[in-house]
């Protein structure tokens, strides 16, 4: 098929000129897309993501969720190289028993996070090409939310969007969470129903804009009772 | 006489004039740590075939700028003549710009012999310009019309090189939309089985690829004339949003406020009655 040609080695379609014999080099990361996002409220904390894992045009499933479930008070989103992320969750699934086994308790959100920050910078120079957001509960039993970098920054957040629709989610949540730039708005602390309400309308608007976005979104609600997951269909296309 | 306006022929050989002019503004524009604007792509799915009463063409409606949806609603099936339509892949503004032209002049070719064009001539001209700017128009076309010769199909590739087939399809979708051409054509089908088969491909290359998506334009050709259906299908995708996020008059906030008052005089006045009865 004449057109096959016209698609560089990333999937994406090539500039239309022949610049001569090109070197390809071997690229060891793929980006395969995806979107997650983190809420903390009062007692309760939301980590959401959309289940498509894409590479380059094409669909590889639409049924891979990018939430994973670390303790019965911490679940973890992961989104960029599906690769990294399976090895990454696999190495804090070890970490976090390690621990359990030499300190006789459960890790909690905040001793993970920094615990991820060091996995993180131990490979700074070969880095695991992954956005990470920790969504959780601390030792008080208030919601709390950690978003990393791909070298191991991180910080403590009320609510974040990482992935391929970050852009244009984060200004959003800053608008409806944060009030950013509204004037004479009441700031009402945010309950758990519109919360869940929210994230599935902002999940919507990003399958909308973004290519790499749709198909189902998976809600992890984390409360003081457990875990509980819930899935929505976004578009497909 | 009359045809030399109808075909500017260059002066000599390939024009790059412009392309000069690119290299020196983006060495310009990077040294300034600012990026060119990337043009608008289609990241398409077009499909068109032969049928027994005309030709019929299909395009899904998303364009892509990057990983971003820019336009959910664009148009990709473009009037050329009344009797031929193209579909466009590519470049957004190549495709545009392309068909326009190309529909320019056989708007004067036309008013000049009183005949509506052939499709060959439509192949011809398109063909001459792509090959003339050497791939630098990324521009993949599918041109479908009746003329008196009978139904015709006709892909024009961005280099210049044509292929005339009962049926095709273009754009990054096009191996999705493909699989379903070649598994249900049949030389001679029905208009309303031709419909559904063009309407299926170009759906398998909305759910299949990512850079096609939303509605599905589907265009007909027949001698007795033109039924342009946009759109054909809408998607079944709507986006249903469980709250309304409007913003009350006064959200934004006022910084500072200057008022200048406009001092006018009256330099002329006229009455000029008007007829109320």
């Amino acid at each position: 098929m004449f057109a096959t040609q016209v698609y560089g080695d990333n999937g994406k379609m090539k500039e239309y000129h022949y610049t001569g014999p090109v070197e390809h080099r071997f690229s060891p990361y793929s980006f395969n897309g995806g979107t997650v996002l983190a809420v903390a409220g009062e007692d309760f904390a939301i980590v959401a993501s959309d289940t498509r894992l894409s590479e380059g045009y094409s669909i590889h499933s639409r049924d891979s969720p990018k939430c994973y479930k670390l303790t019965d008070t911490t679940v973890i989103g992961c989104s960029g190289f599906h690769g990294d992320c399976l090895t990454l969750t696999k190495i804090i699934d070890a970490r976090l028993k390690m621990y359990k086994h030499s300190n006789n308790k459960c890790m909690t959100s905040g001793a993970i996070a920094a615990m991820l920050s060091t996995i993180l910078y131990g490979r700074r120079f070969f880095p695991y090409y992954v956005y990470n957001i920790i969504g959780g509960l601390d030792e008080e039993g208030k919601g709390a939310v950690y978003s990393f970098d791909p070298v191991g920054s991180y910080q403590r957040d009320t609510y974040k969007a990482g992935g391929s629709a970050s852009a244009m989610l984060q200004p959003l949540l800053d608008n409806q969470i944060g009030f950013k730039n509204m004037e004479g708005v009441q700031h009402l602390p945010l309950s758990q129903e519109k919360a869940v309400q929210l994230v599935k309308d902002v999940f919507i608007s990003a399958a909308e804009r973004d290519v790499y976005t749709g198909d189902a979104l998976r809600i992890c609600i984390i409360t003081k009772e457990g875990i509980k997951e819930e899935t929505v269909p976004l578009r497909k296309d | 006489m009359a045809l030399s306006n109808v075909l500017e022929i260059p002066t000599s050989g390939f024009n790059f004039e412009n392309v000069a002019r690119n290299v020196a503004l983006e060495g310009l524009l990077e040294g300034g740590h600012t990026k060119t604007p990337k043009p608008m792509k289609t990241g398409t799915t077009i499909a068109g075939l032969v049928c027994k009463e005309g030709v019929v063409l299909g395009a899904d409606t998303r364009a892509t700028s990057g990983e971003v949806v820019a336009d959910k609603m664009c148009a990709k099936i473009h009037y050329i003549s009344p009797n031929i339509y193209c579909c466009g892949a590519g470049t957004a503004a190549d495709t545009e710009k392309t068909t326009d032209l190309l529909s320019s002049n056989l708007t004067i070719f036309s008013m000049d012999s009183g005949r509506n064009p052939r499709v060959v001539m439509a192949v011809n001209i398109l063909q001459d310009m792509l090959f003339r700017y050497r791939g630098q128009i990324g521009a993949s076309l599918i041109l479908g019309g009746v003329d008196c010769n009978g139904n015709h199909l006709y892909t024009v590739g961005p280099y210049g090189s044509i292929d005339n087939v009962p049926y095709l399809a273009m754009g990054s979708g096009d191996l999705a939309a493909l699989g379903i051409l070649e598994d249900r054509f049949k030389p001679n089908m029905e208009m309303e089985e031709a419909k559904e088969l063009v309407r299926d491909a170009i759906h398998s290359g909305i759910m299949s690829d990512l850079g096609s998506g939303n509605n599905i334009d589907i265009c007909v050709i027949t001698k007795q004339g033109v039924d342009y259906i946009r759109p054909y299908q809408e998607s079944e995708y709507k986006d249903k949003r469980q709250k309304r996020y409007k913003y009350g008059p006064g959200t934004t906030s006022i910084l500072t406020e200057k008022i200048i008052p406009l001092e006018l005089e009256v330099v002329q006045e006229t009455v000029q009655r008007m007829d109320t009865a």
